[in-house]
C-alpha cells in the first residue's frame, strides 16, 4: 500500500514570539546602558587610577573638558591645541559662559591627562587657565577596582 | 445569500521586514557598546597669584616634594623639606593621618593645605597617587577625607 505523504507548509513555520522577545531584551539592555556622556572623552587618554576617584553625585557646573595627551597635544572638543596655543580657545569658552551672564571663575576646568604625561606639563596647562581667568579644575581619574 | 464564516481562520502579521529592522538595531547597540571605568574627579581651586582659597590658618601647611628620576618615576617623596618616605605613599598617608587626627574638618575651606611641588618630569600617574594619599583613604565603601585644600607649586623647568 502506498502512503502519501502530505507537506504541511505552516505547520513547519518556527515559532517566532520568543526569539523576538530576546532581541527586544538585548535592545532595552543596550540601550538604558550606552553613554552619551563619554563623547567629551579622548579614548586615546589612559587615565591614571585611583582608590579615591568616585563618579560626583551632582555634575560639575558649567564644565570645560581637556584632555591632555602624552604627547602635549590638548583636545577641546572638537579642538585640537599645544598647550601654549590654548588660550584663543579658552577665551572663546570664556566668551561663550559671558554670553550666559557667567565669567570663566564660574567654569569647571576638568583635566583628563594621560597617566604618562610629564606631571610639568599638567602644572603648565594649569597655568595657562589661570592665565584666562579660569579659577576651578578637577583633576580626573579612573577608579582602581580592587578585584 | 449566505455569508461564510471566517473567525476560525488565524490572522498572521509579516514579521521579516521588523525582525530585519530589529536586528540592526541590535548590532548597532552591540558595536557601540563598551565597558568603561567609572571616573572620578580630585578639585583644585586655584586662582592665579593665590592659593586655593583662604588663607591657611591652622599650623599644619604641608608642602610635598615629589622628586622624579629623569625617566619619570618617583624617587623620593619630602614633605616640609624634612621628613623623606622615599616612594612610599602609605607612609606618607600615615604622616597625613598623623597630622590631620584621621578627619578633614567639617567646612573644607578651615582644613590645612597641602602645595605640591614636583619636577617636571615626574610622571602624572605619580602625582594623582600622592592626591589620593593626602586628600583621603578608603574604607570599605566609604572614603575618609583628610585634606581638601591642594595646589600645586609653580611649574618646575624641564630637567
Amino acid at each position: 500500500m502506498a502512503l502519501q505523504r502530505k507537506f504541511d507548509a505552516k505547520a513547519a513555520e518556527g515559532d517566532m514570539t520568543s526569539m523576538i522577545d530576546m532581541v527586544f531584551q538585548l535592545i532595552i539592555f543596550f540601550m538604558v546602558l550606552i553613554n552619551f556622556s563619554q563623547d567629551d572623552q579622548n579614548q586615546t587618554i589612559k587615565l591614571p587610577s585611583s582608590e579615591l576617584a568616585k563618579p560626583a553625585e551632582t555634575p560639575l557646573e558649567n564644565p570645560i573638558v581637556l584632555n591632555l595627551a602624552f604627547n602635549g597635544n590638548v583636545y577641546l572638543g572638537a579642538e585640537t591645541s599645544t598647550i601654549a596655543g590654548l588660550r584663543p580657545l579658552l577665551e572663546l569658552e570664556a566668551n561663550v559662559l559671558n554670553t550666559q551672564k557667567k565669567s570663566a571663575k564660574d567654569a569647571n576646568v576638568i583635566i583628563r591627562a594621560d597617566g604618562n604625561t610629564a606631571g610639568g606639563m599638567v602644572q603648565e596647562l594649569i597655568k595657562k587657565c589661570q592665565e584666562s581667568g579660569y579659577e576651578k579644575f578637577a583633576l580626573r581619574a579612573k577608579e582602581e577596582i580592587g578585584y | 445569500m449566505k455569508f461564510k464564516s471566517r473567525s476560525n481562520e488565524k490572522v498572521e502579521m509579516q514579521l521579516t521586514s521588523m525582525i530585519d529592522i530589529i536586528f540592526l538595531l541590535l548590532i548597532f547597540f552591540v558595536m557601540t557598546f563598551k565597558i568603561a571605568a567609572q571616573e572620578g574627579d580630585f578639585n583644585i581651586r586655584m586662582p592665579i597669584g593665590g592659593g586655593s582659597g583662604p588663607t591657611d590658618t591652622t599650623n599644619l601647611p604641608i608642602k610635598l616634594r615629589l622628586r622624579s628620576n629623569t625617566d619619570g618615576e618617583l624617587v623620593d617623596i619630602v614633605v616640609d623639606d624634612t621628613r623623606s618616605f622615599g616612594n612610599d605613599f602609605g607612609k606618607l598617608r600615615a604622616f597625613i593621618l598623623q597630622q590631620t587626627g584621621g578627619s578633614a574638618p567639617p567646612n573644607p575651606e578651615d582644613g590645612p593645605e597641602v602645595e605640591i611641588d614636583l619636577d617636571y618630569n615626574l610622571r602624572y600617574a605619580h602625582v594623582i597617587s600622592a592626591i589620593s594619599a593626602i586628600t583621603g583613604q578608603r574604607q570599605g565603601d566609604k572614603i575618609d577625607r583628610l585634606v581638601e585644600r591642594i595646589k600645586f607649586a609653580p611649574p618646575r623647568k624641564p630637567q
